[in-house]
C-alpha cells in the first residue's frame, strides 16, 4: 500500500496525465452511443439507442420519470454494462472498459459528496486517485474551486454548505481532473427555483469558459435543456423519440410526443393536406382552411396535427387568415401573463397573451389567428408510438 | 409574575417524574448493585477488611498469566473479527452474488446460537479425533494427529472469531446499506479503483460502526467463559475460567472475589472506553452519512 502512494507521487507519474488534459482538450471528446440496448432481467430499459455528442456540445436527455435516461447516462459512465452495442468515448470503445478507466466526470442530483472530507480534499479526490503529484493538486483545487466561487469554503465539511454549494463542489471535483466528458443527471433537480435559475446561468457561463467540455445533460426539466442545450434528445420507455437541434426541435417537433413534452405545444388535429410551395401547405381544421410550415413534408391529402405553441396566438378582430374562434372555458392570471383555455370544434386549446385590463370571460366566443411561418404540421404517430 | 409561574410549573412535574426511576433502581439493587457489593466486600478477606489477599492475587503467577491470556486472548480475537467481519461485509453487501441476502440472514442465525456450539462443532472438525485429523491419518497413514492448534491459545481465539465476527458483521452491514452508492460511483468515476474506495469512502464511513462493534467484541471476549472452557486447553487460563476454578474447584472464595474485581473493573474500564469512543464518532459524526 505505501508503495503505491509513493508511486503516486512521482511527477513523473502524475505529468502526462494533467499535461494530456490540456492540450489534448482542445479537440475534445465525442460521446457515442451505437445501438446500445440495456436490459434489467426481462425489463428491456434502453432500445437500440443511438446518439452522438459532438464534442464540445451540451446534448440534453430530456424524457418522463422512467424514460431511461439516467439508464443512458450511466452506460457511458459505466455502471451498467450494454446486452448490445457499443459506447465510445473520442475513439475509444469503453463499452467494456471499467468506470474508473473511462476519464468523464460526473454530476448526481444528490450530489454525493464525501462526507468525511472537507471540500479541497473532495476536489482533490480524482487527482490523487490519478495519482497527480503534490504540487499539481496544490495548484489545481483552488483553480476548480474558483471556478464554481466556492474558493472562501475550502476548508468546510460537505454538512456545513447549502444544497447549492454541495452542488457548485461536486462540479468542481468532477472537473478537476480535466475530464473531457462531463455527464450530468439531474444535477439541478434537488435545489429550489431561484437557486436553480442561477446555478442554471453558472452552467451555462462554466461552459463558455470551457468549450472544449463535452457534456450530456440528463433532465426531466425542458427549461434547463433548453437553456444549456445546442441539441436535445427526447426519450420515452427506452427509446429516443426525437434529437435535434434545440431551437429546431422546439419550432419543428417530429411527432406528437415531442411537440407535447417540449413547450406543452396545442397539437390541432387537421386534415388534407395540400402543398402550397417547398415550405408551406394548407390543411383543413374543421370548416376553416389553415396554412402551416409542412417542415416534415407530409404528403397531399394525408390527415396531421397544426402544433401550435401557446405563445403563438393572437387575438384576431375581423376574420384574418389562419383564424380560428372558440368558447373561453377558463382564464388565469400569473403576473406577467394570462393564461387561457377555450374549446375550438371539441379541441381544448391553450394560449398565453401579455397581461390585459379586460381579459375574455369564461363562456365567451374570441377568435385568434397565428402566424403562419411560426407552426408546423406534425405526422399524428399513434401507429408508430 | 408570569414568568415566576412558568419557571415553578415544571417543578412539580419534575417531582412525579422522577419516582419512575425508583423501580428500575430497586431491581438494579437487588439483581446487580447487592450481589456485586458481596463479591467486592468478600475480595476483602473474611474478618477485617484488608487488602492482603488483593497483594497475594496480584502478584501471584498464576492470576499473571491468566490476565495476559486474557488480554492477548481478546485483543487478538477482537482484531481477527474486525478484519474478518470488515471482508466478509464488504463481499456481501457489495460484491453481487446470489444469497448475498441469505448470507446477510445467516449472520442473524449465528449470533442467536449458544457459543459452545461452534466450539463443540470446532472439536468435532479439528480436534485430535476430529474429522480433519482422522482424515489427514487415514491418508497419509500418521500415528498421531497432525493438527493440533485447537488446543491452544489459537484454538479459543479462532473459536472465538468464528463466534463473535457476526456481531461486527451486523452494524457494518447496516453501515454499508446506509452509504450513498452514488458516492461510490462518483469515486469511481473519478478514477478510484475498488482498493481506494474502500480505504477512502467505506472505510471512514464504517469507523462508527468497527469502534461500537470492536467494543463489543473486547467485552465479549473478555469476559468469554464457555468457549474457553469447551476448548479446554490446558495451558490456557483466562480470568474468567481462573474465578471458576479458584469458587467451584478449590473453595477459594475470596481469591475467586479478588479476580472477579479485576474482570469487573476491567470490564467496565472497556466499557468507559467503549461510551467514550461512541461518543466521539457518533458525536462527530453524527448527520454525516
Ligand atoms: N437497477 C435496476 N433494476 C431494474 N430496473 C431498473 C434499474 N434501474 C432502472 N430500472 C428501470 O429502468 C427504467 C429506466 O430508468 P431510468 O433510466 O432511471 O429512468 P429515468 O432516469 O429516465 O427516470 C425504469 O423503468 C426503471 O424502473
Ligand atoms: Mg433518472
Amino acid at each position: 500500500m505505501s508503495q503505491v502512494t509513493v508511486m503516486e507521487r512521482t511527477p513523473h507519474i502524475a505529468k502526462p496525465f494533467v499535461a494530456s488534459a490540456a492540450p489534448a482538450a482542445s479537440d475534445g471528446s465525442r460521446i457515442g452511443f451505437e445501438n446500445v440496448s440495456v436490459t434489467y432481467g426481462a425489463l428491456t430499459v434502453l432500445h437500440s439507442f443511438t446518439l452522438t455528442v459532438n464534442p464540445g456540445e451540451i446534448v440534453a436527455l430530456i424524457g418522463p420519470s422512467g424514460s431511461g435516461k439516467t439508464t443512458a447516462l450511466r452506460a457511458v459512465a459505466g455502471f451498467v454494462r450494454p446486452s448490445g452495442g457499443r459506447i465510445l468515448i473520442g475513439d475509444r470503445d469503453v463499452t467494456h472498459l471499467a468506470p474508473y478507466d473511462r476519464k468523464i466526470g460526473m454530476v448526481v442530483q444528490n450530489y454525493a459528496l464525501f462526507p468525511h472530507m472537507r471540500v479541497e480534499e473532495n476536489v482533490a479526490f480524482g487527482l490523487r486517485a490519478h495519482g497527480a503529484a503534490e504540487d499539481v493538486i496544490k495548484k489545481r483545487v483552488p483553480e476548480c474551486l474558483a471556478m464554481v466561487g466556492m474558493s472562501t469554503y475550502a476548508k468546510r465539511y460537505p454538512r456545513e454548505l447549502s444544497g447549492g454549494q454541495q452542488q457548485r463542489v461536486a462540479i468542481a471535483r468532477a472537473l478537476a481532473p480535466k475530464p473531457q466528458v462531463l455527464l450530468l443527471d439531474e444535477p439541478l433537480s434537488a435545489l429550489d427555483a431561484q437557486i436553480r435559475r442561477s446555478m442554471l446561468d453558472e452552467l451555462a457561463k462554466l461552459h463558455r469558459d470551457l468549450p472544449n467540455l463535452t457534456v450530456l445533460y440528463v433532465t426531466h426539466d425542458q427549461s434547463e435543456a433548453l437553456t444549456l442545450a445546442n441539441h436535445i434528445g427526447i426519450m420515452r420507455d427506452g427509446k429516443l423519440k426525437a434529437f435535434g437541434g434545440s431551437q429546431s426541435l422546439f419550432r419543428h417537433p417530429p411527432n406528437r410526443f415531442a411537440a407535447e413534452f417540449l413547450g406543452r405545444a396545442n397539437l390541432l388535429p387537421v386534415t388534407d393536406v395540400q402543398p402550397l410551395d417547398e415550405q408551406m401547405a394548407k390543411v383543413r381544421f374543421g370548416d376553416v382552411t389553415l396554412s402551416a410550415r409542412n417542415h416534415h413534408g407530409l404528403a397531399r391529402g394525408s390527415d396531421c396535427l397544426v402544433c401550435v405553441r401557446p405563445h403563438d396566438f393572437r387575438f384576431s378582430r375581423a376574420s384574418e387568415p389562419n383564424s380560428i374562434s372558440g368558447t373561453v372555458l377558463s382564464v388565469q392570471w400569473q403576473g406577467d401573463v394570462h393564461n387561457i383555455t377555450f374549446d375550438a370544434g371539441g379541441e381544448t386549446v391553450r394560449m398565453t397573451s401579455a397581461p390585459m385590463a379586460n381579459p375574455p370571460r369564461i363562456g365567451e366566443i374570441i377568435a385568434v389567428h397565428f402566424d403562419a411561418a411560426e407552426v408546423t404540421l406534425v405526422p399524428e404517430d399513434a401507429s408508430h408510438g | 409574575m408570569a414568568e415566576a409561574a412558568i419557571a415553578a410549573a415544571p417543578a412539580p412535574r419534575l417531582r412525579v417524574d422522577s419516582l419512575w426511576i425508583a423501580p428500575p433502581l430497586l431491581i438494579l439493587a437487588v439483581l446487580f448493585f447487592y450481589p456485586l457489593g458481596l463479591i467486592v466486600r468478600a475480595s476483602f478477606g473474611e474478618d477485617a477488611p484488608s487488602l492482603a489477599t488483593f497483594e497475594q492475587v496480584l502478584m501471584s503467577s498464576r492470576f499473571l498469566d491468566g490476565l495476559y491470556h486474557t488480554i492477548v486472548i481478546a485483543v487478538s480475537a477482537t482484531a481477527g473479527c474486525l478484519v474478518l467481519g470488515f471482508i466478509l461485509s464488504l463481499i456481501i453487501a457489495f460484491v453481487p452474488f446470489p444469497g448475498a441476502k441469505m448470507a446477510g440472514r445467516l449472520i442473524d442465525t449465528v449470533i442467536a446460537l449458544p457459543t459452545f456450539l461452534v466450539t463443540l462443532a470446532f472439536t468435532f472438525i479439528y480436534g485430535s479425533a476430529g474429522l480433519l485429523n482422522e482424515t489427514l491419518m487415514h491418508v497419509f497413514s500418521l500415528d498421531l494427529p497432525p493438527i493440533d492448534f485447537l488446543y491452544s491459545q489459537w484454538g479459543v481465539i479462532l473459536a472465538e472469531m468464528t463466534v463473535y465476527t457476526p456481531f461486527i458483521m451486523r452494524p457494518l452491514l447496516a453501515t454499508f446499506s446506509t452509504i450513498d452508492q452514488a458516492q461510490i460511483e462518483v469515486a469511481s468515476s473519478l478514477g478510484a479503483r475498488p482498493l481506494r474506495i474502500v480505504r477512502q469512502i467505506i472505510l471512514p464511513a464504517s469507523l462508527p460502526a468497527l469502534v461500537a462493534g470492536g467494543s463489543l467484541c473486547l467485552l465479549l471476549t473478555v469476559n468469554e467463559f464457555g468457549i474457553v472452557l469447551f476448548i479446554g486447553a490446558k495451558d490456557v487460563i483466562t480470568l474468567p475460567l481462573l474465578i471458576y476454578s479458584k469458587a467451584i474447584q478449590e473453595f477459594d472464595y475470596t481469591t475467586a472475589c479478588v479476580i472477579a474485581v479485576v474482570n469487573v473493573v476491567l470490564s467496565l474500564g472497556l466499557y468507559s472506553l467503549y461510551r467514550l469512543a461512541i461518543a466521539h464518532f457518533g458525536g462527530r459524526r453524527a448527520g454525516l452519512v
